[in-house]
């Protein structure tokens, strides 16, 4: 049995469990595939390009979020909808409360939302003996089964069609069902009651757009428009951050979306909804409404470079091409935003000092970044979150280990002299450990720290008798060039070796 | 053509892996070039850089512009190192001027070792032959912040009598991420080991890349997971069965 070195423990069971790395793995890679096919020169030649934009869009939108969102109240209101402004979880529990009260409704129907989520708005309702109704397939399934969204775009991404059965079984109280076609069937035949016995319906929101007061939903069962269309009442709930300028922005911001989740040309359904129904028209709830929250954004807002993070449309690419989260998995993130994008959100809403492990679960591959449709410069946000977390600690004079080993460390390597010191007693020390230049276990004495992680999971290579500095000096002595390093130039630094002239 | 050569072996293959920077060294030697080796050079600072302890990775950033501020050519035998210096000394320098304008001086004269060869040597046909099935390894670093993805094939694809074979997964990361693989090491050997998998399947007889650390990472895995596959630099296959 491997011992466990990982500086945090809970990752193990995902780690241990195959089954699940597996379902993981295949999972996210067929989204991988479909994105790439999408997205290459032939399907969308100017998939850069658009990148670019969607980028130059978000930034603007972020850069005048004020202005873009007064705007789009206007808008809302002109429609005849109304917007609500929520600095966190409890301000929209209280208003969906009201709301509820004054409609003496019960039932609420919920179409897919993130944002939701992260205020765990179901929990809030039913503790106040509301019922709310997830109509998302995948989110259906998981209220059954009490748990959090395991991926921002396929929420049950998870579970097996078995596991499904057995959990329609044992919540539903009906005969047990295997085929996922069948399973639908079920999901679909209880929801569509729900939707005609809810008064509320409850959705998030893709993009706000400002100039035409409109919330855009993009889906791909149509529960997102029933949810939003059938009840009496339409509250969209959305983070401040989705609102962008224009209408025609979203030519830029639709062609990416559906490619980079799901490698869709375009979700199944693509929903715009600007106010309740007008005198003369059909369809549509009598009252609209859309909940602003901050929760922590315009905190985020105040650091002008690592607020980028709020561009995210919530594609989902990211985690599909991240192999971290395609190894622990989504539950394993601290917080409802899971994956590399989870990575620099996280410590940005939530502190630096809640969950300081979570930027430094990376090996910075970048490919997060280079899927990201809006350009997040992930690995880079990464990186100056590690600084950020690290300079923290060292303020607080908290956990000074690593400091102390990495001060030790620079010192080491700006001194060619120490530095030429400890590599000859490191290559002494362990040069005849192995069997033929690695080993796979070292003396209980010396398997420690970083060398006990290391052979956690792999072989070590040893340091051969000779560092390349030494062959270098010997292979010149062999070529008779010249006996003693020599001067080539003035060097700031000092010494420097020339090697042999050209044959 | 400029004679000179400065090359930064990095201190991972000064260390453990002497022989890429021998190999690298004799390739370029051979394509009519002196080589320099400045005994002072260490660390480009990575580590520090990667773990968040910015100050200490300048430290070591401002040693590595000492001893190479007036060098022509710097070659090094790595993607990831070669990032390092090439892009994130300035992000370590971003506020101070002096050397930032130091760093500018010095980016463009930072080689990696098979781009130099492409695209300042202007040479695809080293003459070397390695009579075996490889496998490439694309390391994260040259892939997505050098852009390096067609230059090594190309280099491999002259060698005689060597044969090309992809594997599945040659963009995904190895899992090494410095001290991400001892940080989180279980996590890390998971990452390993859908690679070692990987080389497994394509019945190479050698595994190639560009860095060191992935190479050490991967034969690391190899080793453990029972598979015996050759993992070697780029500079190791070039350099091999020369005339």
């Amino acid at each position: 049995m491997k011992e466990i070195t990982a500086i945090q423990p809970q990752l193990h069971p995902a780690l241990a469990n195959t089954r699940l790395q597996l379902a993981i793995y295949t999972a996210t890679g067929r989204l991988v595939d479909k994105r790439k096919s999408t997205v290459d020169a032939d399907s969308l030649p100017d998939y850069q390009e658009l990148r670019t934009q969607a980028n130059d869009i978000k930034r603007h939108a972020i850069d005048h979020l004020d202005h873009y969102l007064e705007l789009f109240e206007r808008n809302v209101e002109a429609n005849g909808g109304k917007v609500i402004w929520c600095r966190d979880g409890k301000e929209v529990v209280d208003f969906l409360l009201t709301l509820a009260k004054q409609r003496k409704s019960k039932i609420l129907v919920k179409s897919k939302s993130m944002t939701t989520e992260e205020i765990h708005l179901n929990d809030h309702l039913e503790e106040h003996g509301l019922e709310p109704v997830e109509t998302d397939l995948g989110e259906y399934i998981l209220q059954l089964a009490h748990e959090k969204p395991y991926h921002i775009v396929a929420p049950a991404l998870h579970m097996t069609r078995y596991e499904v059965a057995d959990l329609f079984e044992e919540k539903l109280q009906l005969k047990r069902e295997e085929v996922p076609e069948k399973q639908t069937q079920i999901a679909r035949g209880i929801l569509r009651e729900k939707f005609l016995e809810a008064d509320i319906g409850v959705s998030g929101a893709n993009f706000l757009v400002a100039d035409s007061g409109a919330v855009v939903l993009v889906e791909n069962e149509g529960n997102a428009r029933l949810s939003t269309t059938a009840p009496k009442v339409h509250v969209a709930v959305a983070g401040i951050e989705k609102v962008i300028p224009r209408a025609q922005d979203l030519a830029t911001f639709l062609k990416l979306l559906g490619r980079s989740g799901t490698g869709q040309q375009l979700t199944v359904y693509t929903s715009f909804l600007s106010g309740p129904r007008r005198k003369g028209e059909i369809d549509g709830p009598e009252e609209f409404y859309v909940v602003l929250l901050d929760n922590g954004r315009t905190k985020v807002l105040q650091d002008a470079d690592k607020r980028q993070a709020l561009f995210c449309i919530r594609c989902g690419a990211c985690l599909n091409i991240c192999p971290v989260y395609r190894r622990i998995g989504g539950h394993n993130y601290p917080w409802v935003y899971s994956g590399p994008i989870g990575a620099i959100l996280t410590p940005q809403f939530k502190g630096l000092d809640k969950d300081p492990w979570l930027p430094h679960a990376s090996s910075l591959c970048g490919a997060c970044g280079e899927v990201c449709p809006v350009k997040i410069e992930i690995p880079r946000l990464l990186l100056e979150l590690r600084a950020d977390i690290e300079q923290a600690k060292a303020a607080k004079g908290e956990d000074k280990s690593e400091k102390l080993g990495f001060q030790a460390w620079a010192k080491l390597m700006s001194s060619p002299q120490l530095y030429r010191a400890a590599s000859a007693a490191g290559s002494w020390v362990l040069q005849d450990m192995g069997d033929g230049g690695w080993s796979s276990k070292l003396p209980f004495f010396m398997n420690l720290g970083p060398a006990k992680g290391w052979l956690s999971a792999r072989d070590m290579p040893l340091p051969p008798g000779e560092s390349f500095r030494q062959l270098w000096r010997n292979r010149r002595k062999q070529d008779g060039t010249q006996a003693q390093p020599a001067q080539t130039q003035p060097s700031r630094a000092g010494k420097t070796s020339q090697g042999r002239q050209p044959e | 053509m400029p004679t000179r050569v400065s090359i930064f072996v990095t201190c991972l293959v000064d260390q453990l892996f002497p022989k890429v920077g021998i190999a690298m060294a004799s390739v370029l030697e051979r394509l009519g070039y002196s080589i320099e080796f400045r005994e002072d050079q260490t660390c480009c600072g990575q580590p520090a850089f990667n773990s968040g302890f910015r100050e200490e990775a300048r430290t070591v950033a401002r040693h590595f512009l000492d001893v190479f501020d007036d060098a022509e050519y710097i070659v090094l035998p790595s993607g990831s190192c070669t990032a390092m210096c090439g892009h994130h000394f300035a992000e370590l320098f971003r506020d101070d001027e002096a050397m930032l304008h130091r760093v500018h001086a010095m980016e463009p004269r930072i080689w990696e070792f098979s781009r130099f060869l492409l695209e300042v040597a202007k040479t695809e046909d080293v003459g070397a032959s390695f009579p075996a099935k490889v496998t490439y390894h694309d390391s994260c670093h040259a892939l997505r912040e050098l852009g390096i993805k067609q230059g090594p094939r190309r280099l491999l694809h002259h060698v005689r009598g060597l044969e090309l074979v992809e594997m599945d997964t040659a963009e995904e990361c190895c899992g090494f991420g410095g001290t991400f693989s001892v940080k989180f090491a279980e996590l890390s050997g998971a990452m390993a080991r859908t690679k070692v998998e990987s080389i497994r399947r394509t019945g190479a007889a050698a595994v190639v890349s560009i860095d060191s650390s992935c190479l050490m990472q991967i034969e690391g895995a190899m080793r453990r997971e029972g598979l015996a596959v050759k993992a070697l630099h780029l500079a190791e296959v070039l350099a091999g069965g020369a005339a």
